[in-house]
């Protein structure tokens, strides 16, 4: 089991995706939920959320940013390789229901969450108008994706190298002044999170995010991704990993980000130099 | 002057061997050595074979523990091990974490007069023998039944249902939502109390004995209890822990570097976070580590602090030392590795730094009022005693709750008001048909044998539902 049959590099190598053989998550798996995985004996626990679940093939997709050992280890991983452990689905599915006009915001490797949730809203019968974006037009992902699933797309980029030159604030800015928005569902980077529900908070647009808090078992044991929502602590694992936005304290979500930041760079640069030498 | 009558000479209770503490506290390695064969037997000889002894029923899953005894006095250690098997699947490990002195020790006849038999220790030793020299023979099984039982939860109750089953002739499978077995035996319990080679051990003997085990399965996500009967199973046992923790509710406990004692052991335990970068999971290293709770698990916590190199690792703890609900031993230990005591003392807050980590707490002295309805005097702030401690890493050991993950996904399994299985406490049967519970997640947090003996009482009725239908 958990065989890699697919690998592919994208953005520049800087980000890659995996098809992996995982039948009895794929046939339950929905937009939203996510993986916990582990490549090997000594490996870390981390929870991706799926980009794609087929069941019908009985496989599940992830694609992730290469930020640390962990996820280097996972890109070492060649088609035929296993991840020792995945497990899942894990969290909440997305609430998928008809409303009228949503917004899908993604953000860097955010856009491959946001897929089939984007994908997702549109099926139901939504009007989907998508905003995507990325530092520079090499790291931008899966616009093509992006394109079938909405009805309508905008891309970004910081640099202007590609599409609308700025972020995707200023892009959602304006489609929610000429739109009836509805909805809006943001995916990405946390502080690109924290301004578009800042932008839909003058709009009073209900906005849903998916939080990416650091985690153990992923099953509400442990407590490590303990996000505050609404003034409570709630759990991203199990409580979410999707909550209302206009809610949730970014601040406090950031500053837990960076609990683990030295023992990561440490572990990081034992593992390159480790692979220099091998 | 009356002659007075030669008695034979007392054997006093053997110690057992331990790793000094000075030298223990900064390692993983277990504390307890081990019984040597003539400890053993010297230990052995000085139960004194009651006619109707008082231990057995001071056991929760009734081993006959004078029948044990004798056999290691006599040497026979291979026969010793069967006899503890009859009753007990998991001796190496009720050996070492079972609170003896609150059981078959705290009954035993000698303990009137003076120190009980060391039945743990004794146990241990036989246990221990047969896993390292041992000739690996398999206890006799029942012909295949044909009926297949799901085990959802592979810690000391789930392991238990499985090993009484298999035995009798039943296809049982374990599923484990962790990618290794063990449940709390191995996240929770640490490596110097409960070396995990041992629960791999054991788990390893129940799978040569027949009985399967599925990892990485979180049932109520990648299948749902119906969907197992759909599968073909007979009889579904749910035996998955407490599993939710609990926080004390005050400002700052959100700040970095506060962890609650299932994350912090978890980490250290089943991802070997003390072995950190060999292994990729990190632990934060306090060098000022608060811990709070008195059970258990904060002693736990508060040993790996240590062991993790802290400087000062104190248990700050609500009400006196009479309350405290760890084992003596635990304690014990804890205290002689140089953990300090903050007792009726209650944190009102955190304090973190701008960096959002925890760099102190406020606190309260605490004095002991009427009791309460646990029984025992609930503590009482006192006025104008706050006072500030610093911490740069706290733990919070208060207990558990019941984790709804599965339990609130199954139709037709009825639950109590916090959220934990109603079972019969006779049979663990639920108000789901083919449903049996037992364990923490029926009784809220307790004790690795009595989540073992309410496995054993289910897998009696499972075995009854299979063979007759009810």
């Amino acid at each position: 089991m958990f065989e890699i049959l697919k690998r592919q590099e994208m953005a520049d190598g800087t980000v890659v995706l995996n098809e992996i053989s995982a039948p009895l998550i794929a046939k339950k798996a929905k937009p939203g939920q996510f993986v916990i995985l582990k490549a090997n004996e000594t490996g870390e626990r981390i929870p991706l959320t799926m980009a794609e679940a087929d069941p019908k093939k009985g496989i599940i997709t992830i694609i992730y940013q290469i930020v640390g050992k962990s996820t280097a280890l996972f890109k070492s991983l060649q088609v035929g390789d296993k991840f020792q452990d995945v497990i899942g689905p894990l969290g909440k599915p997305t609430h998928l229901e008809k409303i009228g006009t949503v917004v899908c915001v993604g953000g860097g490797t955010g856009v491959a969450v946001m897929h089939p949730i984007t994908r997702g809203l549109k099926e139901v019968g939504n009007n989907v108008i998508a905003i995507i974006g990325a530092r520079t037009k090499d790291l931008l992902i899966l616009e093509d994706k992006m394109t079938a699933a909405s009805h309508e797309l905008h891309v970004c980029t910081d640099d202007g190298s590609y599409g609308h030159h700025g972020f995707v604030t200023d892009v959602l800015k304006e489609v929610l002044e000429k739109e009836d928005v509805k909805l809006v569902v943001g995916i990405g980077p946390v502080p690109m999170m924290k301004f578009v529900c800042k932008v839909t908070e003058q709009f009073k647009v209900k906005t849903l995010v998916s939080l990416n808090s650091i985690m153990v078992d992923g099953t509400g044991m442990c407590g490590c991704c303990r996000v505050s929502v609404g003034g409570k602590t709630q759990f991203a694992c199990v409580d979410g990993p999707e909550f209302d936005g206009h809610e949730v304290d970014f601040e406090e979500l950031m500053q837990r980000l960076q609990a683990y930041t030295a023992e990561e760079a440490a572990a990081y640069g034992k593992y390159k130099g480790e692979c220099k030498l091998a | 002057m009356a002659e007075k009558k030669v008695k034979k000479e007392k054997i006093p209770r053997q110690p057992m061997p331990e790793q000094e503490p000075d030298v223990r506290r900064r390692n993983f390695n277990e504390v307890p050595l081990g019984y040597s064969k003539e400890l053993a037997m010297k230990e052995a000889e000085r139960c004194i074979q009651c006619k109707k002894p008082t231990c057995i029923s001071g056991c929760p899953v009734s081993i006959d523990i004078p029948a044990f005894i004798k056999l290691i006095k006599e040497g026979e250690f291979t026969k010793s091990i069967r006899k503890l098997w009859e009753k007990n699947g998991l001796p190496a490990v009720c050996g070492r974490v079972c609170p003896q002195e609150d059981q078959c020790e705290g009954v035993c006849v000698l303990a009137k007069k003076g120190e009980p038999v060391a039945i743990g220790n004794l146990e241990r030793f036989v246990a221990d023998l047969e896993r390292e020299h041992g000739t690996g023979e398999l206890p006799p099984k029942a012909k295949p039944t044909g009926k297949r039982v799901a085990v959802v939860g592979s810690g000391p109750s789930g392991l238990t249902v499985a090993g009484d089953l298999t035995l009798k002739g039943h296809d049982v499978t374990i599923f484990e939502a962790f990618h290794k077995p063990g449940g709390v035996l191995v996240y929770g319990i640490p490596e110097f109390r409960l070396p995990k080679e041992i629960v791999f051990s054991e788990v390893n003997f129940l799978e040569r004995l027949g009985a399967k085990l599925e990892c990485n399965a979180v049932v109520g996500r990648i299948v749902s209890i119906d969907e197992l009967f759909e599968q073909g199973y007979d009889a579904v046992y749910v035996g998955v822990g407490a599993g939710l923790p609990r926080f004390m509710n005050i400002p700052g406990e959100n700040l970095i570097g506060i962890y609650s004692a299932n994350e912090y052991l978890t980490r250290s335990n089943l991802m070997k976070a003390y072995l950190f970068p060999e292994y990729d999971t990190p632990i934060a290293k306090g060098k000022n580590v608060a811990v709070f709770g008195a059970g258990n698990v904060a002693m736990d916590s508060a040993r790996t602090a240590m062991r993790l190199g802290a400087d000062v690792v104190r248990i700050v703890y609500r009400r006196s030392r009479e309350e405290m609900p760890a084992r003596a031993a635990e304690i014990h230990h804890a205290e002689e590795e140089g953990i300090e005591f903050y007792l009726l003392t209650a944190p009102t807050k955190f304090i973190g730094d701008e960096n959002g980590r925890v760099t102190g707490m406020e606190c309260l002295k605490m004095e002991l009022g009427e009791p309460d309805e646990s029984g025992r005097r609930r503590p009482v702030p006192i006025k104008g005693s706050e006072f500030q401690l610093e911490c740069d890493l706290a733990v919070i050991a208060v207990g558990a709750g019941a984790n709804p993950l599965l339990t609130q996904s199954t139709e037709g399994l009825e639950l109590n008001r916090w959220g934990y299985v109603i079972a019969d406490p006779e049979t663990g049967k639920t108000t789901k048909k083919g449903v049996w519970a037992g364990g923490d997640i029926v009784t809220g947090s307790a004790t690795v044998i009595l989540a073992m003996g309410a496995g054993r009482a289910a897998s009696d009725s499972i075995h009854q539902y299979l063979t007759w239908g009810w």
